[in-house]
């Protein structure tokens, strides 16, 4: 119980005189997707890194820039390996989204 | 992990009161959530990384407060626990003499330098752009002017002595990707490249910079989008061949023609790093389509700023941008600053009135009428369109 005292403690206090600071970062829940045929693949995939929010907040996107997103989360590590599971969240992306 | 809620429930369990909260300046009551050192109403575009976006009314501001500032990171590994005992910024690679420099040391061994500099992110505006392009969906509020406080990198890697031959500086902050396979976070910028004014800043508005903007230190490239302003910066390598990381070679790139544009919907056929900023006008007051009364004083207001020249011109247009007039201009903070801008007028005429405001800088690059296209939404800054009904 002390520990978290402290927890929120130092951050309202630190200056360069005090040398440990630490922070909490709030538990907020992402925004829901949108039901519908995929929705649970890209829940499992896109939720790994970031919060689903990355793709609520997009304003209607091609089949074709959906594609290219897919391919550039799997350059950033997302670890998408069938193409059976890269179809189905590229369709429910462009289908929604 | 503790959410705020599970805290304050912790503290009622405990008791002590929501009232010795207040008294530490705890701001979030119950039932609102911040993040630490940051105001409750940013608004949350993404939760993990934090994505928070700045609300229009700290814009009218010359100086954007440090808990209005927009925060934004690449990936979830954000750093949250610093020991400054601990704490070193390394500087390594093609150098005469490595360096661990302490916060201290960086305090008290090198000339202190200050200016204030408009941070944007590369992606603001970017909510605007048509056809829409993937993103963080941004308004206008991934931007602040803000007084930064640092030694100068040049100082820095004199200090360490730069080896013959060498070609790239790479900067690396302490975030780390969520997993083994994505790649972190890091920047290039190449030698030929460097300019004085480059800055590791170690305070933001005369106090540490806040965790999520980058504590305890930032590289600051005045003019420059804040894609190159690596937060919690922790290490300098300088490099003898050119630095080939994904965050340069395959992020943050532009169409390397001179609009830094194409064809939307085409594929551009070479491209480069997005570096410095478009000369940019923003209206702040009114935030959206007005009604005012026949005869009533209309007063508008905004901010105008340009990558590292000075904007000597801003030009607002009441007529759709038949007729241009000049704007006056607010307190002048040097080139990387942004400056104020406020317009008056008077309706002659009931219906509406389409306001236009148009920024030049002191080499005359101004804003395109119509946005300039790249497909991940960059360097936005088509003049924006504001609305006032007459009745």
């Amino acid at each position: 119980m002390k520990r978290f005292i402290l927890a929120i403690l130092i951050p309202l206090s630190l200056s360069f005189g005090e040398n440990i600071k630490t922070i909490e970062i709030p538990n907020i829940p992402d925004n829901k997707l949108k039901d519908g045929k995929g929705k649970e693949v890209v829940e499992q995939y896109c939720s790994i890194c970031h919060s689903l929010n990355y793709i609520t907040m997009q304003k209607g996107l091609s089949k074709k820039v959906w594609e290219a997103e897919v391919k550039k989360m799997i350059l950033f590590g997302a670890p998408i390996e069938n193409q059976k599971d890269i179809d189905a969240i590229v369709e429910y992306l462009e289908k929604n989204y | 992990m503790y959410t705020r809620r599970q805290l304050l429930k912790q503290a009622a369990a405990l008791g002590l009161s929501t009232f010795y909260f207040k008294n530490l300046n705890f701001d979030a009551v119950a039932d609102e959530i911040s993040f630490p050192e940051k105001s409750k109403d940013l608004i949350i575009l993404s939760p993990r990384p934090p994505l928070l976006e700045t609300p229009n009314k700290y814009f009218k501001k010359l100086i954007t407060p440090k808990e209005a500032l927009f925060v934004r990171w690449h990936l979830s590994g954000i750093p949250t626990y610093i020991n400054l005992d601990e704490f070193r910024l390394k500087v390594s690679g093609n150098v005469e003499n490595p360096l661990e420099l302490t916060i201290q040391d960086l305090m008290t061994k090198f000339e202190p330098v200050e200016y204030v500099a408009v941070i944007q992110c590369a992606g603001n505006g970017r909510s605007y752009v048509k056809p829409s392009v993937p993103g963080a969906q941004w308004k206008y509020g991934a931007m602040g002017n803000v007084k930064w406080t640092g030694v100068r990198l040049k100082d820095i890697l004199n200090k360490a002595g730069i080896k013959k031959g060498s070609v790239d500086v790479v900067f690396n902050g302490l975030d780390v990707p969520p997993m083994p396979s994505t790649p972190d976070v890091v920047k290039s910028i190449p030698i030929d490249e460097l300019f004085d004014d480059i800055i590791v800043a170690y305070k933001m508005n005369d106090e540490p910079i806040p965790m999520l903007n980058g504590f305890p230190l930032r590289l600051i490239v005045p003019g420059w989008y804040a894609s190159l302003w690596i937060k919690s910066l922790s290490d300098i390598t300088v490099t003898d061949k050119e630095f080939d990381g994904f965050w340069v070679k395959s992020a943050y790139r532009v169409p390397d023609n001179p609009c830094r544009c194409i064809e939307p919907g085409e594929t551009p056929e070479k491209t480069k790093p997005v570096h410095r900023m478009r000369t940019y006008s923003i209206i702040i007051d009114p935030s959206d389509t007005k009604v005012v009364k026949l005869g009533e004083k209309v007063k508008i207001m905004g901010v105008a700023f340009s990558g590292g020249y000075s904007v000597n011109q801003v030009l607002v247009s009441i007529d759709g941008g038949k007729s241009w007039s000049k704007a006056d201009l607010g307190k002048d903070l040097g080139r990387y600053s942004w400056i104020q801008w406020f317009y008056e007028f008077t309706p002659k005429r009931k219906g509406e009135y389409i306001v236009m405001v148009l920024a030049i800088n002191s080499i005359g690059e101004g804003q395109p009428l119509k946005g300039l296209w790249n497909p991940s939404g960059y360097e936005w800054n088509e003049i924006q369109k504001l609305t006032i009904k007459v009745v």
